[in-house]
């Protein structure tokens, strides 16, 4: 049926136009960015919560290290940290590979402008196939993002670790738990629905930042836009069309838009449920509501 | 070349002004500094005039999403939706392309494709819709009793807005507003990564730190004198925001205890 679009009229043009195979590639890359931020949200969450329990942590040392961590990425622009963590870890993975695999190699890895490692070392090696390299590119594009949201997670975890009433700990203590049980039975459950408004929020900050995956050099839908929306020339393409880099650029703001609008709506379900029951002004509002009823 | 010849030729290299070859080859940390620091006058410019402009615009959506009639109070609501819902990296490439477009039926909207107009209109708006956001929740914060004495005395209309709505939401806005500049300011470095041309390699400060990385592949010294750079200019704008602050709350008897910036920069 596509055999020959020059003679198609318009609709079928156009679905022929739209299941063309790098059309299928631009709708699996909407897969990556769902994958990326399906990923990136758990792993950022334990990195947070490692963070926020070395800040809190009674070892001057630790605590320190947690401040720390959240202090420096949260204070420098996250886009330079895009930029910088990819060559930087990238650089280190391989320099560390070169030590290990490659001993007697005898120039320095440093000269002048290049960065030089023993071909043995490369990451990923250049012998590798194409998905060998777009997996890796993908990889460092979630650990980059992890570190740098973990760094939020672990601010907005303090903050709602904090914010538990201290009564609710002493409590546990007088009927006998152990600090360390306190904190798994008392603190963890209850501190979610302090944490969930600033976890919100960086979950549509993180929705917001994954087209930057752009920057990264991972083939996203921000490559394919501008790839596909792009004017054709009949010597090239058997869909010739003029610029219409335009449109794929509203449909990816109307895809972003709809996936922040129903973030919204699940988000405000669960904060629901999660202050059901609790001491605050929202589940007291809830209670009357349901008394009254 | 001593470092006093390299601030002369490439101080505001940015603006096009100096020499005209970007250094290929010796660079130095002198060569960083300079043209990352000749970069920030861009961000500076976007964010001072987007933020000024922006501050007008996001007042009067505010007052419009409190208004009674649908007429105004809709529109208000789906243009803070649009802009604050969608990334903002999204916006810049739609908007390029959108003026690229519209610069075939209107010429006099060529100007638009620049960063320099163009870039400056989309973070225009998109400042505006997220300080709407923040003046709207000042808005509703306003205390009842304020409103009533105001009423009280006689005043309405322009003059109790004038002397009464707009001071208080200002002072109760402030901190959220001050972040949001700091926001605006970093989120300036995504304009020339955006489709808008970087004419004859005049860019932003990341646009000449990523060139330094590229070219000399070392991320290790163009990103930390980006990051110091951006540390200060973000100093300078809490400690502007603070004396503005101060004014705000001049007749107010407590001092409000310290308060510490959010950063962030993507949005």
């Amino acid at each position: 049926m596509c055999d020959d679009p020059a003679n198609l009229d318009t609709l079928l043009w156009f679905v022929c136009y739209l299941t063309t195979g790098k059309h299928l590639a631009f709708y699996g890359a909407f897969g990556t960015v769902l994958l990326l931020l399906a990923v990136t949200a758990p792993v950022a969450l334990l990195l947070g919560f490692g963070g926020a329990i070395a800040a809190r942590s009674r070892l001057a040392p630790v605590a320190w290290l947690g401040k720390g961590y959240i202090a420096v990425v949260r204070g420098v622009p996250d886009i330079a940290f895009f930029l910088f963590f990819v060559i930087a870890l990238d650089q280190g993975l391989e320099w560390l590979r070169h030590q290990w695999l490659c001993p007697d190699w005898t120039e320095p890895v440093r000269q002048g402008q290049n960065f030089l490692v023993c071909p043995e070392a490369k990451l990923p090696l250049a012998t590798a196939p194409q998905w060998i390299h777009e997996v890796y590119g993908f990889a460092l594009a979630v650990v980059t993002f992890a570190i740098v949201f973990g760094a939020f997670a672990a601010n907005v975890l303090y903050g709602a670790m904090a914010a538990v009433p201290r009564a609710q700990i002493e409590t546990a203590e007088a009927y006998g738990m152990t600090h360390a049980q306190a904190f798994r039975r008392v603190l963890v459950p209850q501190m979610w629905v302090y944490a969930l408004p600033g976890l919100s929020n960086l979950w549509m900050i993180l929705i917001k930042a994954s087209p930057l995956l752009f920057l990264l050099g991972v083939r996203d839908i921000v490559y394919w836009a501008r790839e596909l929306g792009a004017t054709q020339t009949p010597r090239f393409t058997d869909y010739p069309h003029g610029d219409w880099r335009m449109w794929y650029f509203l449909f990816l703001l109307v895809f972003y838009l709809a996936l922040t609008r129903l973030s919204e709506i699940v988000l405000g379900r669960v904060m629901r449920r999660l202050t059901r029951g609790q001491a605050m002004a929202g589940g007291e509002v809830q209670r009357r509501a349901e008394a009254a009823a | 070349m001593t470092c006093w010849e390299i601030v002369q030729a490439y101080a505001l290299r940015s603006l096009g002004i100096g020499e005209r070859l970007l250094p290929q080859v010796d660079i130095t940390l002198c060569h960083q500094f300079t043209l990352i620091g000749s970069g920030l006058l861009w961000n500076v410019y976007f964010g001072t005039l987007a933020l000024g402009a922006g501050f007008f615009l996001a007042v009067a959506t505010a007052l419009a999403r409190q208004s009674r009639h649908a007429v105004l109070r809709k529109p208000a609501e789906w243009f803070v939706f649009v802009f604050r819902g969608s990334p903002l990296f999204i916006q810049f490439f739609f908007a390029y392309f959108l003026f690229l477009s519209l610069r075939g039926t209107f010429p006099a909207l060529s100007p638009l494709t620049s960063a320099a107009y163009g870039a400056l209109f989309v973070l225009f708006l998109n400042t505006a819709a997220y300080s709407a956001e923040i003046f709207h929740g000042a808005l509703q914060a306003i205390p009842r009793g304020d409103l009533e004495a105001a009423d009280a005395y006689g005043l309405a209309g322009w003059r109790k807005f004038r002397r009464i709505t707009f001071p208080t939401m200002l002072r109760l806005g402030w901190p959220a507003y001050t972040n949001e500049a700091i926001f605006l300011f970093h989120a300036t470095t995504l304009v020339f990564f955006s489709g808008f041309p970087a004419a004859q390699q005049r860019g932003d400060a990341l646009y000449y730190a990523k060139f330094f990385a590229d070219r000399t592949f070392n991320p290790f010294v163009p990103y930390p004198i980006l990051a110091g750079y951006f540390i200060l200019l973000t100093l300078g704008i809490i400690a502007l925001a603070g004396l503005i602050q101060r004014r705000l709350n001049r007749h107010l008897p407590a001092v409000p205890g310290p308060w510490r910036p959010r950063f962030r920069l993507v949005r």
